[in-house]
């Protein structure tokens, strides 16, 4: 019982924390790509800046403060009900995806995914579809002509891409037999050219376009659209009301990244290390992650306090933020110091099986989340690459080209599936 | 404890169904249906019948009635502009003997119920399950539903396009 809430929560936990950190990699990274600097005033006690993370938590405190506008003349109940629709729906996407491999512990098997379902992923498919209410409502009952333009653009959108979303995957479902994520997971392998992005190249693109689509992000964000709609289906929004709609937003694009990670690039999978041989190997596995930890750390800190000494010398800001490497150095120098000697305790020991197998699971959940991460920076890559879409245009690439393609890549793999 | 949901879910599933039809604005009726459907596809979970379970909520939830609150918004009917109608004495009259109609084949229903069903076994309701007994045993239904749905989207087309 405890176990089960654990895997419900820590997940949970975990999404809601990305979500600031992916605030600040969306205005540092479109700041970077424009040649900007991006955040970098908000700052704690006037020293620690962070590289302008602090904003995201003014954020927070900015939105929670801020005064809750009700319009006179909306539904009173949707408009309640829609923001908190479109976040518990983008939440609970997770519960079907396994974050490492099962654990043997006491004779039986621990999942390490909230709920291994049969149809798992049609759960996703079935949720993914749902989360378009949340947006409907908000367009509707706002009783603004631009939000309900915008329920209506992200509706008809969603439905167009979810054919095609649901068709790219077929292909990969086929391969492996079987409709279980953690099935799907462990068919891939830790051999990359196992992995189903090189299996099925077209599946993985066209899989993209369409999560691209049905998360509203650039180049597919029309039921947004500023330039158009002022800001679509949340206009009316204030508050924490239209914090959720931000929340949800980000949310979704961990959720995709995370079933892209799982279906198409190995999931939990450590890149050409299978589970046993890190189970075998977990003391040497240990020791590297906490050498490079620790090395890394301390040659950060090195670099920190060469940079805070210039900056003291030449009175860079003149004031206390020419300090801030210096307390950054002296965080990275403790951490470091903690893995050096964990690395130090750990030498002459041999783990025991439990130990080497919580280790094996820790190792492989960092990969999955690294890759979130890394696909959560491709969405943020994308939206400040792009111009937007025409209306006409994401229908037509929709429904012209990527569903005859699909269908197409069905029928080749059935093919190739049955010649092989 | 699993009877306790059963009723959470199947009163739920009643209630809304009734709100269906009473509410006046054609959302909040759009929307009782929706969470009608979800509570259905509880029930088929309970009933470990998992494959349907999602699929209702897929299909029925996620797709059909997204299209009708589709429409809904696109016409953007309003509370005000629906007259009050008033029921006809043949509608009462209809409704009436539908009501005991009902109440006839809910005995029906019930009464099997207390001679008690066997453990079902556990691939009972998996994709495979219904895959395979969709494709050996129904084919034939099966194959035969998908024309009549390939007809019916025609005949929509036709019917909206007459000068195609």
């Amino acid at each position: 019982m405890l176990l089960i809430l654990a895997k419900i929560i820590v997940p949970f936990f975990i999404i809601l924390n990305i979500i600031p950190l992916l605030i600040w990699l969306e205005r540092k990274g479109s700041a970077y790509i424009q040649d900007r600097r991006g955040p970098n005033r908000a700052a704690l006690f006037g020293i620690i800046r962070l590289g302008g993370l602090v904003h995201s938590l003014t954020d927070v405190i900015k939105l929670l403060m801020k005064e809750d506008i009700v319009p006179t003349r909306v539904n009173r109940f949707f408009y309640f009900l829609a923001p908190f629709t479109t976040m518990s729906v983008a939440c609970v996407t997770f519960a079907v995806l396994p974050f490492a491999a099962p654990v043997p512990w006491n004779g039986n098997f621990i999942t390490l995914q909230a709920a291994d379902l049969n149809a798992g992923l049609l759960y996703i498919f079935a949720i993914a579809s749902l989360g378009i209410y949340g947006v409907m409502l908000a367009g509707w009952s706002s009783d603004n002509k631009y939000s309900l333009l915008g329920g209506l653009r992200s509706s008809a959108q969603m439905i167009s891409y979810e054919i095609v979303l649901s068709l790219s995957v077929i292909s990969v479902l086929m391969m492996a037999g079987s409709l279980e994520i953690s099935q799907i997971v462990a068919d891939q392998s830790a051999a990359v050219w196992k992995w189903n992005f090189v299996r099925q190249p077209l599946a993985c693109l066209m899989f993209m376009i369409a999560m691209f689509a049905e998360t509203n992000r650039l180049p597919f964000d029309l039921p947004e659209g500023e330039s158009e709609l002022v800001a679509g289906y949340h206009v009316e929004y204030s508050s924490m009301k239209f914090a959720l709609f931000f929340m949800a937003e980000y949310t979704n694009m961990i959720i995709a990244s995370a079933v892209m990670a799982s279906l198409f690039f190995g999931g939990w999978q450590v890149p050409f290390l299978s589970t046993e041989f890190l189970r075998t190997h977990a003391t040497e596995a240990l020791k590297i992650v906490l050498a490079g930890g620790a090395g890394f750390h301390l040659l950060a800190s090195v670099g920190f306090f060469l940079r805070g000494k210039a900056n003291i010398k030449n009175k860079k800001w003149g004031d206390r933020r020419d300090w801030e490497p210096v307390i950054l150095g002296v965080g990275a120098l403790g951490i470091g110091l903690v893995l050096g000697a964990a690395l130090i305790y750990v030498w002459p020991l041999v783990l025991a099986e439990k130990a080497a197998v919580i280790v094996t699971a820790a190792l492989q959940a960092a990969t999955f989340l690294v890759k979130i991460l890394f696909f959560c920076w491709v969405f943020i890559w994308v939206r400040w690459t792009l111009p937007r879409f025409r209306y006409d245009q994401l229908m037509n690439l929709g429904w012209k080209k990527m569903l005859p393609l699909s269908l197409v890549n069905i029928m080749v793999t059935g093919v190739v599936l049955l010649v092989f | 404890m699993e009877l306790i949901f059963f009723y959470i879910f199947a009163t739920l599933a009643v209630v809304t169904a009734l709100g269906v039809v009473v509410f006046k604005n054609p959302i909040s009726s759009a929307f009782s249906l929706v969470i009608s459907f979800f509570a259905i596809a509880a029930l088929y979970a309970m009933l470990s019948a998992h494959f349907i379970a999602v699929i209702q909520i897929l299909v029925y939830a996620g797709a059909i009635m997204v299209l009708f609150i589709f429409v809904i918004m696109l016409l953007n009917l309003q509370k005000e502009e629906l007259t009050e109608r008033r029921a006809s004495f043949l509608f009462k009259g209809t409704l009436v003997l539908f009501l005991g109609l009902f109440l006839g084949v809910l005995v029906l229903i019930l009464k099997p119920l207390s001679s008690g069903f066997g453990i079902v076994d556990p691939n009972f309701g998996t994709v495979k399950a219904v895959g395979q007994i969709l494709f050996t045993e129904y084919w034939f239904p099966f194959e035969y539903v998908s024309i009549l749905l390939v007809v019916a989207l025609i005949g929509g087309v036709v019917l909206a396009k007459k000068d195609l």
